[in-house]
């Protein structure tokens, strides 16, 4: 469901197989309602972040469990290491390569 | 407006037909210890610069090689009007002076064994001025866009890199690399985790094999020989963590974009190895450092970098202006005075990446016609050797 919005992201998902997206405003605080854009055909969605998290960070956008994939360009970027939950932080804390 | 086929600036021809897109008169050494002595000529004569560096002394092999291929590969640069080499021994001297000899643009050498630094600096101050007056007489002349060889390599990457700045550059190869451009990208660990991507986008098996041939090399030889840990510390690095990239793949997916999304590359180089199958995108196995990774680039012959970045990485080098680009909207504030190409309208989706591929070829015509980089109004001209071990 293409759009022609002009409204101003707060994630961004590369491709719809992704279950991170990436947060490109600053100063995003715990709870907000966030505007989603899918940047692969600039579909729209909604969903929440349970903590503050800083631009360029990711957000989960499914609930995953240890040794699951991390999704984002519609590639594996590594292995879930920490419970994580719909809208959490996924960084360093709860996301490992799976290289060397 | 020209359509972009017929698009041309104003750049040096030079005598071996490539165009350059600056004119110095380069003062470089051959070793270490003559890099006083290149860096006296150059205080001395304006219009010259001189390009120290660390290595040159008891290399062997393939690492003598490289060295050889980086020095006269730098020398032999297009956007260099003229080069006067100084080693500490005649021999290896002349052989980076024949070897840049062959574009058939002015170069002599100067040895210091026998001779002192005040002799040895006296004669080549003279040469060099010599050159100074032959350069500073060089008119820009009309020269298509795709003469232009433009590299490109990414640093300080944060998420921003693989959804703005590199598709930014990916954009701009798939509309040049079709009308001729000679592009180039490297970064061989920092491919790990897309690189069965980089390998499909091999123009024939034959290449596509010989790339993952590198790949897995550099993986064995490099970071599997000499890691101490998973490498976590390095790669992603500190900054890269701070910008929200957590693997290396994810971070080698975003670094893959500035590929484009169609053409497809002809060749694998070898560090500082010129391409020689015409017209085309190439890889070339480097180190992912930017400064050792740009030198290469240059040293093969590209006169214009396209470096996107994320968390603003400052990067230049000596004889080849380094272009930023950055989608992330901090840093374009932040940092501004170190960003040519603000593409963060991509972010707000304000600007699509066709328009940023638009933009940036706009931005590497000016450049080429002689607008200052960034980089090079800062006086960023880091030149860094690679050395694949150590000296005998």
């Amino acid at each position: 469901m293409a759009t022609t919005s002009h409204r101003t992201p707060h994630l961004l998902v590369h491709d719809h197989r992704d279950n991170v997206g990436v947060v490109v405003v600053e100063d995003l605080k715990a709870g907000t309602d966030l505007f989603v854009v899918v940047t692969e055909d600039n579909s729209e969605m909604r969903a929440v972040n349970n903590q503050d998290v800083p631009i360029g960070h990711k957000v989960a956008l499914k609930d995953l469990t240890v040794g699951d994939t991390v999704i984002k360009y519609g590639q594996d970027i590594g292995r879930v290491v920490a419970p994580i939950r719909k809208g959490d932080h996924v960084h360093t804390h709860n996301l490992k390569t799976k290289r060397w | 407006m020209k359509s972009l086929s017929n698009r041309t600036i104003w750049g040096y021809r030079r005598e071996n037909g490539r165009v350059g897109v600056r004119n110095y008169v380069a003062i470089l050494p051959l070793d270490d210890i003559s890099n006083a002595a290149c860096e006296a000529v150059a205080a001395h004569i304006q219009g010259t610069i001189a390009l120290p560096h660390a290595y040159g002394r008891l290399q062997f092999g393939a690492d003598l090689e490289l060295h050889f291929r980086t020095m006269i590969g730098t020398g032999a640069n297009p956007n260099v009007a003229a080069c006067v080499v100084i080693g500490i021994e005649p021999l290896w001297t002349q052989k980076v002076v024949e070897g840049i000899a062959k574009t058939g643009k002015p170069v002599a050498g100067f040895s210091i064994e026998g001779n002192g630094d005040i002799a040895t600096v006296a004669a080549a101050s003279r040469k060099a001025k010599e050159f100074v007056h032959l350069a500073s007489e060089q008119v820009r002349v009309e020269c298509p866009l795709t003469d232009v060889w433009v590299a490109a390599k990414c640093g300080e990457s944060d998420t921003t890199t693989g959804l703005a700045s590199c598709p930014t550059v990916g954009n701009m190869y798939d509309k040049l690399v079709p009308l001729g451009l000679y592009g180039c990208f490297g970064e061989t660990s920092e491919l790990t985790g897309a690189e069965h991507l980089a390998a499909a986008r091999a123009v024939s098996p034959e290449i596509s094999a010989k790339f993952m041939k590198t790949w897995s090399a550099y993986q064995k030889d490099v970071i599997e020989a000499h890691k101490t840990s998973d490498l976590s510390d390095s790669q992603p690095t500190k900054g890269n963590i701070a910008g929200g990239l957590t693997t290396i793949e994810e971070k080698a997916l975003g670094n893959l974009e500035k590929i484009g999304k169609q053409i497809k590359y002809i060749d694998v180089l070898e560090p500082a190895e010129a391409p020689a199958r015409g017209a085309g995108l190439y890889f070339m196995d480097t180190s992912s450092a930017a400064a050792e990774c740009c030198t290469l680039q240059a040293a093969a012959g590209y006169v214009i970098h396209c470096f996107p970045t994320g968390q603003g990485n400052v990067i230049g080098n000596p004889i080849m202006p380094v272009i930023k680009i950055s989608g992330n909207p901090r840093t374009v504030r932040v940092m501004s005075e170190h960003i040519d190409v603000d593409v963060s309208g991509i972010v707000r989706r304000e600007m699509t990446i066709d328009q940023a591929g638009d933009l940036m070829i706009d931005t590497i015509a000016r450049t080429a016609n002689g607008r200052f980089t960034a980089a090079e109004a800062l006086g960023h001209r880091e030149f860094v050797m690679t050395k694949l071990y150590r000296s005998a």
